[in-house]
């Protein structure tokens, strides 16, 4: 009965929205959940609620797997780390409120000491734990060793290694390039460009909510809905033929989803004007290319001259900073957009140029 | 020139250094080539690009995988026509699966969807399978050419090389 709901609900086109407004909470009220009466109480109910997910025997079966071990980790790291900065952030804006100093700044906190032998000596120590950590997991995790590789047949479902599985679940909605190569690609140079776009020195040496308050929801939303929770999706929720299925769905090689995707073009040129697709490539995708340079061209002149929050930034980065920031937040923006209107519309690609491998 | 016992003069050393240089660029360039050799593989198992696919009457209506695993072709006979559609999904080069209870192919990688025809219709392929060249021998045999693809989105699937009228 439970694990029926929980099943239903696991559904991206309902858990992507309750992840996402959870993250929101989680951000509006981070005091509460930074507190460390929180953290208590969440560990204390969540040991009985996984002793429960383990408990069942298809649940089980995926997370033995030995490849999904360290999910588990990534899983328990990222939910003790968020709510650690949280916790740390309270607590300094709270002092910061008062008037006071963050606690890193405190004398006490500020003396120095030299690097050799401190560091360098802790740092020896984390060597020597990792690698014993790595050979003990080598040791009782024997990599899955299959027959030979066959170039005609593929396995049901095929998955990536664990960390690619968010990756792989992005290109389930974007053209092999586009989250292939430029995606991934935009992300790397984007996490490279953050210290040259973000100069703003609030927040060096100290945690902080308050004073970094968009820098921090926006990393944040990128890294824990749009990677963490893809990745949950990718491991738990897709089984063979790539279908959904909840964490406690037995993996039927048979089930049926009716997925009918179509494109854009289709949607106006066949179902709203009831006319039938122009000859002409750029004339039948031409409201998928006007729309997309509307997203990436309009928007953000739009956000910099209407809003007020826009006008702010604009004024605190400067033009270049600025049009950099929002080519590479629209973009990020852009999947969680793709995935709602592929769920609710089964739209497919707002521009489809097979004959030119060109697809958005 | 006294002490020439022991000594080279210029011409002597000269034609040690030629000889040795020789050498040494003829060691140097036998194991480059061995190098390069290596990066080839010793056993190719790819799938050959031509092959035999028996006669038209050896098919009945719908989807035939006998050819499947050794050549990467599925024989579709539907509506009169009998097509070599590849097993490669156009949206990742996955291998999809054929499900006979459902008529279509699905793909295990990103859940891509493909009707009989090879036409995509749900997740993300852009475009549907690909048809090989299919012909029939003068002996009555069908022979296949994956060297040559017919892509419908192009409209090249009523080319007369991409079918037989069976």
């Amino acid at each position: 009965m439970l694990k029926a709901l929980i099943n239903q609900l696991a559904d991206p086109i309902i858990s992507f929205p309750i992840a996402t407004l959870a993250f929101w909470w989680m951000i509006k009220y981070y005091r509460f959940f930074g507190s460390k009466k929180f953290g208590m109480w969440a560990l204390i109910v969540s040991i009985p609620v996984v002793a429960w997910f383990f408990a069942d025997p298809n649940f089980y079966l995926i997370i033995k797997t030995p490849d999904n071990v360290p999910i588990g980790i990534l899983l328990i790291l990222v939910c003790f780390f968020t709510w650690f900065s949280l916790h740390k952030a309270a607590v300094n804006d709270e002092r910061i409120e008062q008037g006071l100093v963050p606690i890193e700044a405190l004398p006490e906190n500020r003396e120095k000491v030299w690097s050799w032998p401190n560091l360098v000596y802790t740092e020896l120590f984390a060597i020597i734990a990792c690698t014993a950590f790595l050979v003990i997991w080598a040791i009782i995790f024997k990599a899955p060793l299959e027959e030979p590789a066959n170039p005609t047949w593929a396995p049901n479902p095929a998955k990536a290694p664990w960390y690619f599985l968010g990756l792989q679940e992005m290109l389930v909605y974007f053209d092999p390039w586009m989250a292939g190569v430029v995606l991934p690609g935009l992300v790397v140079a984007g996490l490279i460009a953050i210290p040259y776009i973000d100069t703003n020195p609030k927040g060096n040496g100290y945690f902080t909510f308050m004073e970094r308050k968009w820098a921090i929801i926006s990393f944040l939303y990128g890294w824990l809905v749009l990677w963490v929770y893809l990745i949950i999706v990718g491991v738990f929720f897709r089984g063979p033929n790539w279908t959904f299925y909840g964490p406690f769905e037995y993996w039927d090689l048979h089930k049926v989803v009716a997925e009918y995707n179509i494109n854009l073009s289709e949607f106006i040129w066949i179902k709203g004007l009831g006319i039938g697709m122009p000859k002409n490539l750029i004339l039948r995708e031409i409201f998928g290319i006007l729309l997309t340079f509307a997203y990436v061209g309009i928007i953000p002149v739009w956000v910099a001259k209407a809003t007020k929050i826009g006008r702010k930034f604009y004024e605190d980065m400067g033009s270049i900073r600025y049009y950099i920031f929002m080519f590479l937040f629209i973009t990020m923006m852009s999947l969680p957009i793709k995935m709602v209107l592929r769920w609710l519309f089964s739209l497919k690609y707002i521009v489809a140029l097979p004959e030119w491998e060109l697809n958005l | 020139m006294s002490d020439s016992k022991n000594s080279l003069n210029r011409r002597e050393f000269f034609s040690y250094l030629t000889v040795g240089w020789v050498m040494f660029s003829a060691a140097l360039a036998g194991l480059g080539s061995l190098a390069f050799r290596f990066s080839y593989p010793n056993v190719n198992f790819d799938p050959e690009m031509e092959f035999l696919a028996g006669t038209p009457g050896d098919y009945a209506a719908g989807v035939d995988e006998r050819y499947k695993n050794a050549f990467g072709v599925w024989m579709v006979k539907a509506e009169g026509r009998l097509v070599a559609l590849s097993n490669i999904c156009t949206h990742l080069g996955c291998i999809p699966t054929w499900l006979p209870s459902e008529l279509k192919f699905k793909c295990p990688c990103h859940g891509s969807g493909y009707y009989m025809s090879g036409v995509n219709f749900e997740g993300p392929a852009p475009r549907p399978l690909e048809r090989y060249r299919i012909s029939l021998q003068p002996d009555g045999k069908i022979k296949v050419d994956k060297t040559k693809v017919f892509r419908a989105e192009k409209g090249e699937w009523d080319n007369p090389d991409a079918f037989l009228t069976v």
